[in-house]
């Protein structure tokens, strides 16, 4: 059942999936790049040089746990470094990841399919990467258990008032949650391996991995019921916890953090990362991979269409910040607006509003959102500015609050930025095993795709010719 | 393992093999107007015109609903027993049962509850984990995976015959109609 361009009822006629592709094409294409392909020497060299950062985090926080957390350019006045920082960076790369798959396939969006693994394995290794850095903030790490709610000999609980706890369930059900909806999407692809694997180790271990699947009817109906339901019930969730952790700033009375607009400014924030993580990982492992057929520059536009959404509605969170300031009339939110603008974090800022409000500007123009190396460029833009953004708010809204007697400078050290790299570096190796040995796009959604595609051929011969 | 009353067939059931959707369509619907019903698709994606044909009644959403009520309710019951019952503590002239503030955590326990109910309800419904099926020793069953369409019919039916149930499913198909050992 050869496809035709796969054009969906007032499309703009981009193909989603190149012309010529038939269920057999696809699920041996997709599944030789894991079991026929092997490692290039590239793909050693990516990984050694991640799993070279990798050592230098274990590094860092060994001495961490040595030294404690004074080896940071930590101080009285900013408590919040990068630890901080980072977490919101990473949750937030994670979260349109889910965003992607969760919600473009309740909106029943087809040109998802190609992307959407990619995007949640993106959410949960940037969500291992982000649940790294609260726990290694807490100053006794190894006490981290007290934050869960367990009798104990102390008679203590954990204070549920508290967004820091709100935080800790957040997350926890972010990770657990996003793991499962990546795992049960593939499974069935995961049996398609174990059909295609000639050798027995692979066989063994997918056929273990896929727990015994076989496409049966039953299974399918439950299946899909249960992914349905899933994407239903992470919707909400992805909201929740970047609202959540929002709240870890709201809640508190500092100047710039004290605001109700926050929770909406970061999910938006987060999708805005997110998005740009997606095309920085998207484009090259599309051009590496020759799958131009599968993600076709229809995704990377509409990606890129997505990106340039976000930025803007982030853009007006940007600017209420400043207005609110001004209008609000409260010396001390208006200080740390001129403060950011003027002061010592100046550049950071500048820097922040090039990235993230004028540069994805360029996205409005159809020859940039379509040259695939000046997209890969601004997204890379765009991961710094989102950087910086958090940067910003952490930083400069605590080194200079109330008392000016109290002020002080957040310099990042040595430390701050190994344990920053490591991380990039864990996120990377993940990436890097996981593009070696499961299916970097769902195999069974696009014979599904194929099929319904055919379907409608069948249907209407008329249309069809051309 | 339950004791049989009757000696095991010898057979598991009888497996056909087809080239398209349309055709394994045909023949779930030739072989239910033949009277049989304890079938089962094995198919390279999901069709929701099988579906419709051979699946019974789904209570997997009745069991994300329930895990979902659990979940809300040892979130907040969690939440109202350490704050008000436990270590009543006053924090900031707050009532002990301050709920509004318990509402975030209730919620990330309903989704989480929800979800796991969803993830582990359709994995036993299914009853995976399961490594062994006896239609993996069907030839070109890999191909399941792939482009190629079964049917099978199970020995347990009440309709089924060593002979007559082979003898119709080859009408149905141009492809592989094989007996299943167990």
């Amino acid at each position: 059942m050869t496809s035709k361009d796969h054009v969906a009822p007032g499309d703009s006629g981009e193909p989603i999936l190149a012309s010529g592709h038939d269920m057999v094409s696809i699920t041996d294409k997709i599944s030789s790049l894991v079991l026929a392909r092997g490692a290039s020497r590239g793909w050693y060299l990516g990984a050694g040089v991640a799993f070279a950062l990798v050592l230098l985090l274990l590094v860092s926080l060994s001495y961490l746990l040595l030294k404690g957390v004074g080896i940071w350019g930590l101080n009285n006045r900013v408590a919040w470094g990068f630890a901080i920082i980072n977490f919101v960076w990473w949750i937030g790369i994670g979260h349109a990841g889910t965003l992607i798959s969760a919600i473009l396939l309740l909106l029943k969006q087809q040109w998802r399919t190609s992307i959407n693994r990619f995007a949640e394995a993106v959410a949960v290794f940037a969500v291992i990467c982000a649940g790294i850095f609260p726990v290694i903030h807490l100053g006794r790490p190894w006490l981290a258990h007290w934050l869960l709610p367990y009798p104990n000999t102390m008679g203590l609980w954990p204070q549920f008032r508290s967004p820091l706890v709100w935080d800790v369930f957040a997350v926890a059900t972010y990770a657990s949650v996003s793991t499962v909806f990546w795992y049960v999407g593939l499974v069935p692809d995961l049996a398609t391996l174990r059909d295609r694997a000639t050798r027995r180790w692979p066989k063994m271990v997918y056929g273990f991995l896929c727990m015994g699947w076989r496409g049966a009817t039953h299974h399918w109906d439950r299946y899909e019921t249960a992914y349905l339901l899933l994407a239903g019930l992470i919707t909400p969730l992805v909201v929740s916890v970047h609202s959540v952790i929002a709240f870890d700033f709201a809640v508190s009375v500092v100047p710039g953090w004290h605001t109700t607009i926050f929770p909406v400014y970061f999910v938006i924030g987060a999708a805005f990362s997110g998005f740009a993580m997606v095309l920085t990982i998207a484009i090259p492992v599309r051009a590496i991979y020759g799958l131009e057929d599968f993600i076709t520059i229809r995704h990377i536009e509409n990606l890129a269409k997505m990106l340039l959404c976000t930025g803007l509605i982030l853009s007006y969170g940007y600017l209420m910040e400043i207005f609110i300031a001004w209008y609000g009339s409260n010396g001390f939110e208006q200080f740390m607006i001129r403060n950011r603008m003027t002061g010592p974090y100046a550049p950071a800022y500048w820097s922040l509003i090039s990235c993230n409000v004028l540069i994805p500007q360029l996205l409005w123009s159809q020859r940039i959102r379509r040259n695939t190396r000046f997209l890969l460029a601004i997204a890379l833009v765009v991961n710094i500015g989102m950087w910086l953004e958090r940067f910003i708010i952490v930083v400069t809204s605590l080194h200079r609050d109330y008392l000016p007697a109290n002020w002080d400078m957040y310099v990042p050290t040595f430390w701050d930025w190994s344990t920053y790299a490591g991380t990039i570096g864990l996120f990377v190796l993940l990436l890097f095993l996981f593009i070696r040995f499961m299916p970097v796009i769902s195999i069974f959604e696009m014979r599904t795709l194929v099929e319904q595609a055919g379907e409608e051929d069948s249907k209407t011969p008329d249309e069809a010719q051309p | 393992m339950r004791a049989r009353r009757e000696p095991r067939p010898q057979w598991y059931g009888c497996l056909a093999e087809f080239e398209s959707a349309d055709e394994l369509l045909a023949a779930v619907k030739a072989a239910r107007a033949a009277n049989y019903s304890l079938m089962e698709a094995y198919t390279p994606h999901p069709i929701e015109k099988v579906s419709d044909e051979l699946a019974h009644k789904n209570h997997l959403p009745l069991i994300v609903l329930i895990g979902g009520a659990v979940g809300a309710l040892t979130g907040f019951c969690l939440q109202y027993y350490t704050a008000a019952i436990s270590y009543p503590l006053n924090v900031g002239g707050k009532p002990l049962n301050s709920w509004p503030s318990f509402i975030v955590v209730t919620f990330e326990m309903t989704i989480l509850f929800a979800a796991m109910a969803a993830v582990l309800g359709m994995f036993a419904l299914n009853r995976l984990p399961q490594p062994y099926h006896p239609v993996f020793h069907a030839p070109n069953f890999e191909l399941a995976s792939r482009n190629r369409y079964f049917l099978l019919i199970k020995s347990r039916d009440s309709n089924y015959d060593p002979v007559k149930t082979p003898e119709l499913l080859r009408t149905l198909t141009t492809l592989s109609v094989v007996d299943l050992p167990f």
